[in-house]
């Protein structure tokens, strides 16, 4: 065993990278939720999103394209799910079981001829000499554009929130959607666009999967990633900031136990699998255990809204 | 303009007919997709639907794998169905499923070689009902006592139970005698452990019959007995349910209990029958396409019976389009996962009216 391989500049560098598909889906999931809608189907937006763009990218050899078309495909999906549930009221956890069951077979069959490709790549963003700089240049300056995009995000997500009339109206549908109603916005119509926003995100973050961080397409390459995405929106007890550092915290556990493999802990490579996992369970408990911050909770949340009702 | 208007109660008509509709109407978009994909649609639900039950060729063979492949199906969708009334969301069924087989299977891998039947396979079920409920009472207990979310929690448990079977079978169960193959011991070859087929010709093995005897249970409980009626009253009206004294508390424990010892017993029946061995691949989706079934059923056992079969068939029609047709395996799943869009959609229906036209004035 051999610990000195592990280099904390490079983990962290790697964590962000690692974190990233995960922290779009969680930060698209959280304005869905804001907007009082509980989507579960980010797993099958996710994968599909990681499908899509992987076809388009090596079929037209631009990973941009491939990008554009993840988004699409997430947020046509997720549109299922948001005639599903907003014009047809069907069961949200229902739906979004069905979205991700529905996701999984799509992308298998989309994927099949796709196996064992390379898909075009993507480069860093060139910083200049910034990224020279002795450990801050590695873990600030060496990545990709969506990277930097997932971060400029977060905090677009947060000042939307907060301080536009827009992310009021938002979070007035999800806290009280009569009351939203009764004062004239369209309940439906902004709760499909949260719907649509959070399969783009969603579908996003499936192709920096596919294209960018293995980059390869395996069925059910996501792995639980959205389900984490939805378990950090808990953990983040629905703000943007936490939301980063859940994503964060969850990329650098599963960044730390490919390492410890790599550097042949003492510990079976299953058991190591297993423990992000874990650790997101664990997290889940911390942050429900205390009810205050339970309460952060829109007060909406899943519920059907019907107007006449 | 079209509109809805809720139903007073919902139509016990529509109720029975959106499964029928849902399924008429995923054959035709099913058709259209397998049109896309170059085949011929009616020849390709032809083979599906048909070709399995009625082909001289196919039938013998197929007609016996109706009954393995809805075993489970049924046995895991009686069980969320009960959860699943009362608001309870056990979405980990195929992590409970695998935990199920583990624990029983290493029951009956202590025992090698010894022989007694009598013993060791009672043994096994016990063991395999108990992991998969003590499985699921990781959500149970962390939602009642943490009030931590159960769905988020019994779906990522997949995910570990996945990772602990990949152990199970490349370390401590591994056949001592596999040459290091992963894998385990056939339990069908060894006879104290095997489940065997109890009326030859017909796939009826140990775990058909347990999901039998679950169809009826399951009915005498959700008609006849106050756990079936309080799990459907903390479903509707949670408020009023607490009025009427139910404890949600000890109605999540008891539903969770019920859907992750079944999932467990789904499991043991599956590797001591027809999967034979724990091997790293051994889950196929059981536990998640069992959602799907207990939705078509409407979560009532009779209508879960019909479910299984008819999605068993579509496993085993699937099977044979991929051979005859080359129909890829994934348009299956995707025909699946549709099954349940299109019964969510057309559930609109058993719960609300349509109105054409404008609003009347009050």
């Amino acid at each position: 065993m051999d610990f000195s391989a592990i280099n904390p500049t490079v983990l962290i560098a790697s964590l962000m990278v690692a974190s990233t598909p995960i922290l779009l889906a969680a930060l698209g999931e959280l304005i869905v939720e804001k907007a009082g809608v509980l989507n579960l189907g980010v797993e099958g937006m996710m994968i599909t999103g990681a499908v899509c763009g992987f076809a388009v990218a090596v079929e037209s050899g631009s990973p941009w394209l491939g990008f554009l078309a993840a988004m699409a495909g997430g947020a046509v999906l997720a549109l299922l799910f948001g005639v599903l549930t907003q014009l047809l009221l069907s069961n949200q956890v229902a739906t979004g079981l069905a979205l991700t069951l529905f996701g999984l077979g799509l992308s298998a069959l989309i994927g099949q001829g796709y196996i064992g490709i390379k898909p075009p790549p993507v480069g860093d963003v060139n910083f200049g000499p910034l990224a020279d700089i002795p450990v801050l240049g590695r873990i600030l300056f060496r990545h990709d554009i969506i990277v930097y995009f997932s971060l400029a995000m977060v905090a677009g997500t947060w000042w939307w929130l907060k301080s536009t009339r827009a992310g009021l109206i938002l979070r007035a549908v999800g806290e009280s959607h009569e009351a939203a109603h009764a004062l004239g916005y369209n309940v439906i119509g902004i709760r499909l666009a949260a719907i649509a926003f959070g399969g783009a995100m969603a579908g996003l973050g499936g192709a920096y999967l596919s294209l960018i961080r293995v980059p390869q397409w395996t069925e059910g390459m996501t792995a639980g990633a959205g389900w984490i995405a939805l378990a950090i929106v808990v953990f983040a007890s629905w703000r943007a900031g936490r939301v980063l550092l859940g994503a964060y915290l969850f990329g650098g556990v599963t960044v730390l136990q490919l390492n410890l493999q790599a550097a042949g802990l003492a510990v079976p490579v299953e058991y190591l699998s297993m423990s992000p996992y874990l650790i997101t369970i664990l997290v889940l408990v911390i942050m429900s255990s205390d009810r205050r911050k339970a309460l952060g909770a829109p007060a909406s949340l899943g519920r059907v809204f019907h107007a006449s009702s | 303009m079209i509109r809805l208007e809720r139903r007073p109660t919902p139509s016990r008509l529509w109720a029975a007919a959106t499964p029928i509709l849902a399924v008429v109407l995923t054959m035709i978009a099913g058709g259209i997709l397998f049109a896309i994909l170059g085949k011929d649609p009616l020849e390709a639900i032809r083979t599906i639907f048909w070709d399995p039950l009625f082909n001289e060729q196919f039938a013998s063979y197929s007609r016996p794998q109706l009954l393995v492949k809805a075993g489970p199906l049924i046995l895991i969708a009686i069980g969320l169905s009960l959860g699943f009334r009362a608001g309870v969301w056990n979405i980990g069924a195929e992590g409970q499923y695998i935990i199920g087989a583990i624990c029983g299977a290493a029951v009956g891998l202590a025992f090698y070689p010894m022989e007694a039947r009598w013993m060791i396979f009672p043994l096994m079920v016990i063991a395999g009902g108990l992991g998969g409920l003590l499985w699921a009472m990781i959500p149970a207990i962390l939602r009642t006592r943490f009030n931590t979310n159960e769905i988020l929690v019994s779906l990522l448990l997949v995910y570990v139970a996945e990772q602990l079977l990949a152990s199970m079978a490349l370390g401590a169960l591994r056949n001592p005698e596999g040459g290091g193959f992963p894998g385990s011991r056939n339990l069908q070859q060894y006879p104290s452990a095997a489940n065997v087929e109890l009326i030859s010709g017909t796939g009826m093995h140990w775990g058909v019959a347990a999901a039998f005897i679950a169809v009826i249970v399951a009915y005498v409980l959700l008609t006849r007995h106050t756990l079936g009626f309080q799990a459907r009253l903390l479903g509707q009206s949670p408020r009023a349910a607490r009025f009427a004294g139910v404890s949600p508390n000890r109605l999540v424990l008891i539903c969770m209990a019920i859907s992750g010892g079944l999932a467990g017993l789904a499991g043991l029946f599956e590797v001591t029958g027809p999967a034979g061995q724990i091997s790293i691949d051994f889950n196929s989706g059981y536990g998640f396409t069992a959602i799907i079934v207990a939705f078509l059923g409407r979560l009532h056992p009779i209508g879960i019976l019909l479910a299984g079969l008819l999605m068993a068939l579509t496993y085993i029609g699937g099977e044979l389009a991929q051979f005859m047709l080359g129909l890829p395996s994934a348009a299956i799943q995707l025909f699946q996962g549709m099954l349940l869009f299109f019964l969510l959609a057309v559930d609109v229906l058993s719960n609300f009216r349509i109105r054409i036209g404008r609003r009347e004035v009050a």
